[in-house]
């Protein structure tokens, strides 16, 4: 069954949002989860994507991603019609959701995405929500409108301050742990280096931290062991084990290392992408 | 001998039998047929076959050398009972066709076994023959027999009839070696059957894991295609316990029986200081790049990476270590090190790829085994460090047991490790269907007929008995649609009677 686009939006210049039909994906998602992605079957990669939404009726689930190597690169020329060979999902395990008081779900980059389904679920469970999210710049930031719609209260920055206040989100984040009384739980998406530093951040305050970590996967289901982190010492799989762990326990250091393992490759491939659309005349 | 040599050879044995002169003394003398392979350093740099199958000559003669026991002990060594026996009688006497329809009395995949089954431990293990020269290895080939008679069936011998419909579903849960068996003999009984598999591709182990110079995907696919000419159905990208439960399936989907033939999955670390550093790789991840993602060409089409090594590590002494050695000789390592910690007589992989990986130049480290991978500043792979290791009593798996000895640590120079040591059960199952029993290990409980606790589902294969064989997880797949077929025949007879 092939996974026709149904909508598409560039919500930014690197970041794109689709609708894609996925009938079965849209009826068993819970927030928290994803889908790994393969354009073609022939050569394609598999990649793991966020599932921001999803519409059971309809059949559909949304994504959102950043167009960073070839595939995302990929992913966002296709258009409204074309479709995707191969979704599955929806995997990893769900947030688990219940009603923890008050929740601080600071959100950067597209990490926005993830973590509006699970703002929204923390919502409809009865807890103060708090949303902290930022960006590099106004232009990068995402779903600032949803958010507000499900915060009790929302504080936006951007690095260079074109919007909201002019600082990191962990700057925000501290000002939030050193109320009282102080925040219950903090869910924290994003950037692996923006979720490490919040870790600190909470750490200090001895408050429980939810991270979801988006490493590099071939199938998804606990096979290749390619997402591996350590996880106090020990190895543990994220797309079985996680996507969500205790960030306290995370070794976020070796993580990044592991995020960039194939940089070189990766530049070399989305070159040649580009180089390859000039030549069949598609503008870039 | 050369071609024309040995053709005439076979004449004269042929004349000896008609006249019933030909006495196992003779048969002895025969000399064990090699089997035609690339030459070895053109395949280091190619992904192509590299054991080309026997010529006819070549097959007749070695089918000659079997002395037809009576006993046939070589049957009681093949956990499918394929009639060895008469199949190579049949080859000797160049009736091919009769001799592949016995060997697919019980084994539906001859093409796949004959190339990957551990023939020296099993069937060949107890040949007279390979007693007689107390040499395994003189044995008659048997593997290479059944794959001769099986890639010359250019499928003529058509798709397996199928029973009328009855109405009642089945759900395959994996697409290897188990799930095949078991979705075409539950579909002969006339059963909707449809098969899920995670991945985009299916065929399982036989597509992600074990290498085209080993097994052309081509010989996988012509199964599936059997498959899909007798009305199986294949879901592809469908994660049973996540895309739907199995709960699921057999209660709001309508499937009357379940086949879990999910694999074992996980693979195993060593649990030793830098596991998690770049360039380490399960076997499993760096099988699956290279293969089903086909990452030996990237940059000319595929878009999967794979790490440009210089020196690897392989730790690990059965058949997936040699796989992943041989693949990361073929992406173009410099030199590869194979790291086990017993000596090669206690490795599990087939004698076959011990020695091509030998060929290719791999350098086995026996003895030793990794205390630690040290990393260089950016966290990437620089060396193992190692123990040497000495042979002890024997322990439950009934090897001498590795003990390693202190003070003895020393360094491997590498860029990339790959950890071959095998897998632990999968979780997802047991994650999403809480009422299905499993052991301690994680491995779902079954019966003497592959029966689970839950009612109408059962399991075979790795996930059942932790790390298998393609052919027992074959044989479980067929012992469990036996009992999904009675089963199903019961339930169908029940509904009826309510019907009526």
């Amino acid at each position: 069954m092939s996974h026709r686009i149904v909508s598409r939006k560039q919500l930014s210049e690197e970041v794109f949002t689709a609708e894609i039909e996925a009938p079965l994906i849209a009826q068993a998602r819970k927030p928290g989860q994803f889908v790994i992605i393969d354009i073609n079957s022939k050569y394609s990669e598999r990649i793991p994507l966020t599932i921001a939404d999803a519409n059971p009726e309809k059949g559909t689930i949304r994504l959102i991603w950043q167009r960073v190597g070839k595939t995302t690169a990929e992913l966002s020329d296709l258009k409204v019609g074309e479709e995707i060979a191969n979704v599955v999902g929806p995997l990893g395990r769900p947030t688990h959701i219940e009603n923890f008081g008050s929740c601080v779900c600071v959100g950067g980059g597209i990490g926005n995405a993830l973590l509006l389904p699970i703002a929204k679920a923390l919502k409809k469970a009865g807890n103060k929500i708090i949303t902290i999210i930022g960006a590099r710049t106004k232009e990068l930031l995402i779903l600032k409108e949803e958010f507000t719609h499900i915060s009790d209260e929302l504080i936006v920055t951007t690095d260079d301050g074109s919007y909201g206040r002019k600082a990191l989100v962990t700057e925000p984040l501290k000002e939030v742990c050193e109320r009282s009384p102080k925040p219950d739980l903090i869910f924290a998406i994003g950037p692996a280096i923006m979720m490490k530093f919040c870790c600190e951040v909470t750490r200090q305050f001895n408050i429980p931290t939810q991270v979801s970590l988006n490493t590099i996967m071939v199938d998804g289901t606990g096979m290749c062991g390619g997402c591996r982190i350590e996880f106090d010492g020990k190895p543990k799989f994220v797309c079985v084990d996680g996507p969500e762990f205790d960030g306290h326990k995370v070794n976020f250091d070796l993580m990044i290392k592991r995020l960039n393992a194939y940089r070189n490759q990766e530049q070399k491939a989305l070159e040649q992408y580009k180089k390859h659309k000039c030549k069949i005349g598609l503008d870039m | 001998m050369n071609e024309k040599e040995r053709q005439n050879f076979l004449k004269e044995l042929l004349e000896k039998q008609r006249t019933g002169q030909l006495k196992p003394a003779e048969r002895f003398k025969i000399p064990p047929q090699d089997m035609p392979e690339q030459d070895h350093t053109g395949r280091r740099s190619n992904v192509n076959e590299v054991a080309l199958g026997y010529t006819e000559t070549q097959a007749r003669l070695e089918a000659m050398r079997c002395l037809q026991c009576k006993n046939a002990p070589c049957i009681k060594g093949c956990p499918v009972q394929i009639r060895i026996r008469d199949f190579i009688a049949a080859i000797a006497d160049g009736d091919y066709k009769k001799s592949l329809a016995i060997i697919k009395e019980n084994s539906l995949l001859p093409a796949v076994c004959g190339r990957v089954c551990p023939q020296e431990v099993q069937c060949q293990q107890a040949c007279t023959v390979g007693l007689k020269f107390k040499d395994p290895t003189k044995a008659v080939s048997i593997g290479r027999l059944e794959r001769f008679v099986a890639d010359l069936d250019e499928g003529e011998t058509g798709v397996p009839a199928v029973a009328p419909e009855t109405g009642m579903k089945v759900a395959v849960i994996g697409s290897g070696p188990g799930g095949i068996i078991a979705a075409a003999d539950t579909r002969k009984a006339g059963h909707d059957v449809t098969i899920f598999e995670a991945f985009h591709k299916s065929g399982g182990v036989m597509v992600y894991g074990i290498p085209e110079f080993r097994l052309p995907k081509a010989i996988v696919q012509k199964e599936i295609d059997t498959l899909i000419k007798m009305g199986v159905k294949i879901v592809c990208n469908f994660v049973v316990g996540r895309t739907r439960t199995i709960e699921q399936l057999m209660k709001e989907d309508g499937f009357d029986a379940v086949y879990i033939g999910v694999g074992a999955g996980l693979p195993s670390f060593m649990g030793i200081e830098g596991e998690s550093l770049v360039g380490v790789y399960s076997a499993n991840e760096y099988l699956t790049r290279a293969n089903l993602m086909k990452a030996y060409d990237f940059g000319k089409g595929a878009d999967t990476p794979i790490a440009r090594s210089k020196k690897v590590a392989v730790i690990g002494g059965g058949n997936v270590a040699m796989d992943s050695a041989r693949t990361a000789v073929r992406l173009g390592a410099e030199k590869v090190y194979l790291v086990y910690r017993r000596t090669e007589k206690e490795m599990p992989a087939r004698i076959e790829e011990v020695q091509h990986a030998k060929e290719e130049g791999i350098e086995f480290r026996i003895l030793q085994s990794p205390k630690r991978i040290i990393g260089d500043d950016n966290s990437y792979v620089a060396a193992i460090e190692c123990l040497k290791y000495r042979l002890g009593e024997p322990d439950e798996s009934g090897r001498r047991r590795p003990i390693p000895i202190e003070g003895s640590e020393f360094t491997i120079e590498v860029d990339t490790v790959i950890v071959a040591i095998g897998n632990i059960a999968n979780p997802l199952i047991r994650q999403t269907t809480p009422e299905l029993e499993f052991n301690k290990w994680g491995n779902i409980v079954v019966d003497e007929n592959c029966k689970t606790s839950m009612e109408g589902v059962y399991a075979g294969g790795d996930i059942v008995l932790g790390a298998a064989t393609v052919i027992l997880a074959m044989g479980q797949g067929r012992i469990a649609a036996a009992a999904i077929n009675e089963y199903l025949a019961k339930k169908k007879k029940d509904k009826d009677r309510k019907v009526s």
